[in-house]
């Protein structure tokens, strides 16, 4: 086997990071996003074979069969998850990378050699890197499981205030720190085993505490803040082994879901802090204004009507909730929307940030269901054109759409940006029931004059609405 | 039940109260539909268009009379045709009850139910039921096409070899439904159009149909709107003033078209003689209120007459001059009604006297007259707000310099610190970490919103460089290590192949 020696090692990594840099560049759009992705391929593999070749001494069957038997199941998973599944995949991912900064935090600090290599300053240093290593690990590995589970429905994707919550997150960031320094004084004699597990346990249960507490339209934050959390494990992870290729990655992809965390909470004009602290409008805020008014009278539409106000038409904007995802209506949006172009009419999509569970979920669907990216548009993009529009068709979104979020200086979602589709000739609002949305606000969208409701499952009644068409 | 629909008796009416296409609807709800032979003719549907839907064409009214459960009619019963109602039945039609007391009487004591499909109450949810609405856009509609036809010019304005063409001059008073009708219609012919309406909110409905609102010049802001969004009587110095702009406006424009009413009272007279005689020769007013006296005073009611060259168009017959798109929508409007007055779907109509809409609609019932009914519990236009208070000037806080100073200096202070305890080695590796982050902050802000979820997992994939660490360790001799290490491996590689492969699907998929 040839030499791989330290030099090429590094070589490797400054290739890799670059390739890694480039696949993250490659998304600015969608033309180059798919040469993007190869160059993560690439980089990873390149990263990998040249650490096999040069680190490796060793037990190289066991890492080949663990290599193989993991890989063929994150394949079948990806080949078998739905779109709709996307975050519930996104968010069991980062739990795995979680995990994986644990368990290399407790191997690293198990290693026999380490008091060898470090002494005094340098040691402690590198007692901290691997205590922060292990604790942003656990706090992602735990926080992402109980995300994917409020995703996927296993648990009530209600916010679950505890009494004094804030306190108690209080108490285990002080515990934290405070088992940090135990650590340290403690590794410098030789032990500390006993602190590192206490501090895991705290950590754990931060992460669980953390998100149970937020409710679920929330979740594109918190798929994103633990998408980020799960870079600075693995940039924490890299100082502990002095490796510049993770932390350059780790720093990668922690600063990019912490900007997805920042669109997201401007999106919803809501602080980050708040988002994180949990619950709804629950810090002592008013109940909506307006709320309890009567405030009109909806006018309901049968989807007859709704395809030939949709076939007269010239200009259909059509503006997807997280209802769509739930119904599974995006392919007959679709197959509507391909329908009413032969027609002449020109169909768009608006996009507001949040829509969705994720950050993107919305473009995902609608690519999945082949719409062309080229008529969906961002919110900022569309909201003027709104003036223009004959009909807006508004599939199981609600205080996206809800102008009291612009009108209403007390509504819990005041100064939120919002579609402004009541701006068009005619809305058709796609729902259930007339249930509040997930901020709990009614919605005056419904009781306007040039709103119709059309009630019932968004799949059902878009599929009489194509038939109709 | 089944559903009889006459021949329309009165003189000159062409509609009639049901379309084959709302035919087939009835018999959806599980009624039964007779029609009587001919009642279709006016608006060209043939008694073989009925019957291939499955209607029953009956011969004689008499006998339709006697058979049908509800009986659908446009104009009120007159004649005979009041004394065949039997009290088992129903009726619908317009009816006019202030104006025909003693039909109202009458059929009252017939102990059937009737319902008016004028007293309709104006709420959001009855909209899909008021006839009054549907047969006035056709009756504004109607007015602009009557118009053209007397009026001797284009519309539109052309530029041609022969010369210059003026658009012609369109003036609307009155901005409700018929009027907003018309303004359209004498739009899209391509007339310039001015419109007047007492109350102030249809400004903006003026303006969206790209009219020009006449603003009157008037120091009391008072408004017009009455109960139901209905105009009501105004003071004696408004209408002063209105008829003075009228008067103003009659010597530059070439049509006018009035619809001016208040519910219950005759029509208000807006366009004196003098003001018709002004106006330019070959001129044309048509007055939407002609059958409740008119707003013009020269208006003969159903006939158009000529003064001084001005035409003066009195029809009160125009939306059964659109026989087939008044038949087709009034029928809708009835099927509208009839849908509520089903609630099974069974073909058995239940008056639900606690429904607003049914309540407001039923003039008699079992011999007692409930017109007029109780106020409406809800206006169609929203209850005047109360001006808004005054928000106080809200104080935008800045952020302050300051803050941005101080927090800038103890993050430059504590690096100096930690610069001064830590290694050569640590530092290198901060200097690359905090670098990083920059990258990353560059290069993420680019990524469009479209390709945020393919950005999660792809990231989520190279985070899993993790493995590195595990490769790192996996070589050890302590058989504890090298387990953990296998496990991370195995772990993190579910990781890199799940989210690249997951990525590429994702983005396979995205297409023009």
């Amino acid at each position: 086997m040839f030499e791989v020696n330290e030099g090429i090692i590094q070589v490797s990594y400054i290739i890799a990071t670059i390739l890694f840099i480039l696949a993250l560049g490659g998304l600015s759009n969608q033309e180059t996003a798919r040469r993007g992705n190869w160059y993560g391929i690439t980089g990873m593999a390149i990263a990998l074979v040249a650490t096999l070749l040069g680190d490796v001494t060793q037990n190289m069957a066991y890492l080949i069969v663990a290599l193989l038997v993991g890989g063929t199941v994150g394949i079948i998973a990806a080949r078998r998850v739905q779109m709709t599944q996307m975050p519930e995949l996104v968010a069991i991912l980062h739990s795995l990378v979680g995990m994986a900064a644990v368990a290399v935090g407790f191997a690293n600090f198990m290693d026999p050699d380490r008091l060898a290599h470090y002494a005094g300053v340098e040691l402690t240093i590198h007692d901290i890197e691997t205590y922060l290593g292990i604790l942003i690990g656990a706090v992602t590995f735990s926080g992402s499981v109980i995300a994917f589970g409020k995703l996927s429905g296993r648990i009530s994707g209600n916010p679950l205030a505890l009494p004094a919550r804030h306190w108690l997150n209080l108490l285990l960031l002080i515990g934290a720190i405070w088992y940090g320094y135990q650590f340290v004084v403690e590794s410098a004699g030789g032990g500390g085993t006993g602190p590192l597990i206490i501090m895991t346990v705290i950590a754990l249960l931060f992460g669980i505490h953390m998100v149970m507490a937020i409710g679920g339209a929330d979740m594109p934050v918190v798929v994103s803040m633990l998408n980020s959390y799960s870079g600075w494990a693995a940039s924490a992870t890299g100082f502990m082994l002095g490796n510049d290729l993770l932390i350059v990655t780790g720093a990668l992809v922690g600063s990019s879901g912490a900007i997805l965390s920042y669109i997201m909470c401007r999106a919803m004009n809501r602080k980050f802090l708040a988002v994180i602290a949990g619950g709804f409008g629950t810090g002592g805020g008013a109940p909506a204004a307006g709320g309890g008014e009567d405030q009109g009278e909806v006018m309901p539409i049968d989807p007859l009507e709704t395809a030939e106000l949709l076939s007269n038409a010239k200009e259909v904007m059509i503006i997807p909730g997280y209802g769509m995802a739930v119904a599974q209506a995006q392919h007959i949006v679709h197959e509507i929307t391909q329908a009413l172009r032969e027609k002449g009419v020109n169909v768009r999509f608006g996009i507001h940030p949040v829509a969705g569970r994720m950050p993107g979920h919305m473009n995902v669907l609608l690519a999945e269901a082949k719409v062309p990216y080229d008529i969906v548009f961002e919110m900022d993009e569309i909201n003027d054109e709104f003036p223009d529009v004959d009909v807006s068709v508004v599939i199981g979104a609600n205080d996206i759409v809800n102008p009291s979020a612009l009108t209403d200086p007390d509504s819990p979602i005041a100064g939120m940006p919002v579609l402004e589709c009541w701006k068009g000739t005619t809305s058709i609002v796609l729902k259930r029931s007339m249930a509040t949305g997930y901020a709990g606000v009614q919605n005056p969208l419904f009781f306007l004059e040039n709103t119709r409701m059309l009630f019932g499952d968004a799949k059902a009644t878009l599929d009489e609405v194509f038939k109709a068409l | 039940m089944r559903i009889g629909v006459p021949k329309e008796i009165f003189a000159g009416e062409k509609r009639v109260a049901t379309t084959p296409d709302v035919a087939t609807q009835l018999m959806k709800l599980g009624f039964d539909v007779s029609i009587e032979s001919g009642a279709g003719e006016g608006s060209n549907f043939s008694d073989s268009a009925y019957s291939d839907v499955g209607c029953d064409i009956v011969d004689s009214a008499s006998e339709l009379w006697s058979k049908s459960d509800i009986v659908l009619k446009v104009r009120a019963p007159e004649g005979d045709e009041a004394s065949q109602l039997r009290s088992d039945q129903t009726l619908i039609s317009f009816l006019w009850p202030a104006q025909n007391p003693e039909l109202l009487k009458q059929l009252t004591e017939s102990g059937a139910t009737v319902m008016a499909m004028d007293s309709v109450p104006r709420i959001s949810r009855a909209q899909k039921v008021d006839a009054l609405s549907s047969m006035a856009n056709i009756a504004g509609y109607r007015a602009v096409v009557e118009a053209a036809q007397h009026f001797g010019r284009f519309f539109t304005g052309q530029i041609t070899a022969a010369g210059k063409v003026p658009p012609a001059k369109v003036l609307v008073i009155g901005a409700g439904v018929a009027g907003l009708a018309a303004i359209g219609a004498a739009k899209s012919m391509g007339a310039i159009v001015r419109s007047f309406d007492t109350r102030p909110e249809v400004k903006e409905q003026i303006e969206s149909m790209d009219a020009e609102f006449l603003m009157l010049d008037f120091e009391d802001d008072e408004d017009g709107a009455g109960e139901g969004g209905y105009a009501k009587v105004m003071s004696d110095e408004f209408i002063k003033a209105e008829m003075a702009l009228f008067a103003e406006q009659a010597k530059d424009v070439d049509i006018i078209i009035t619809t001016a009413l208040i519910p219950g009272k005759p029509a208000p007279r807006l366009i004196t003689a003098e003001t018709a005689r002004s106006m330019k020769d070959g001129s044309v007013i048509v007055d939407l209120a002609a059958e409740q006296g008119g707003n013009c005073e020269l208006t003969v009611a159903g006939e158009v007459t000529e003064v001084d060259g001005v035409t003066i168009i009195g029809y009160t017959d125009l939306p059964s001059r659109l026989a087939a798109q008044s038949s087709q929508l009034y029928g809708t409007n009835l099927r509208h009604l009839l849908t509520d007055l089903t609630p099974e779907k069974d073909g058995n109509i239940v008056v639900d006297m606690e429904d607003e809409v049914i309540r407001g609609t039923t003039v008699c019932k079992d011999g007692e007259t409930t017109w007029p009914p109780p106020a409406p519990k809800l206006s169609a236009a929203p209850p005047k707000a109360a001006p808004a208070p005054v928000a106080a000037p809200k104080v935008e806080k800045k952020p302050s310099v300051l803050g941005t100073v101080v927090g800038m200096v103890i993050a430059g202070l504590a690096l100096l610190g930690l610069g001064a305890v830590a290694p050569a080695s640590f530092m290198a590796h901060f200097t690359v970490f905090v670098l990083a982050c920059f990258v990353g902050y560059m290069v993420i802000w680019n990524v469009t919103a479209a390709l945020h979820t393919p950005l999660m997992s792809v990231t989520n994939a190279i985070s899993s460089i993790i493995v590195i660490g595990a490769l790192l360790q996996i070589s050890s001799d302590v058989p504890l290590i090298k387990w953990i290490a296998v496990a991370t491996v195995l772990i993190t590689s579910v990781n890199i192949f799940g989210g690249f492969a997951v990525t590429r699907r994702m983005l396979e998929m995205f297409r023009k």
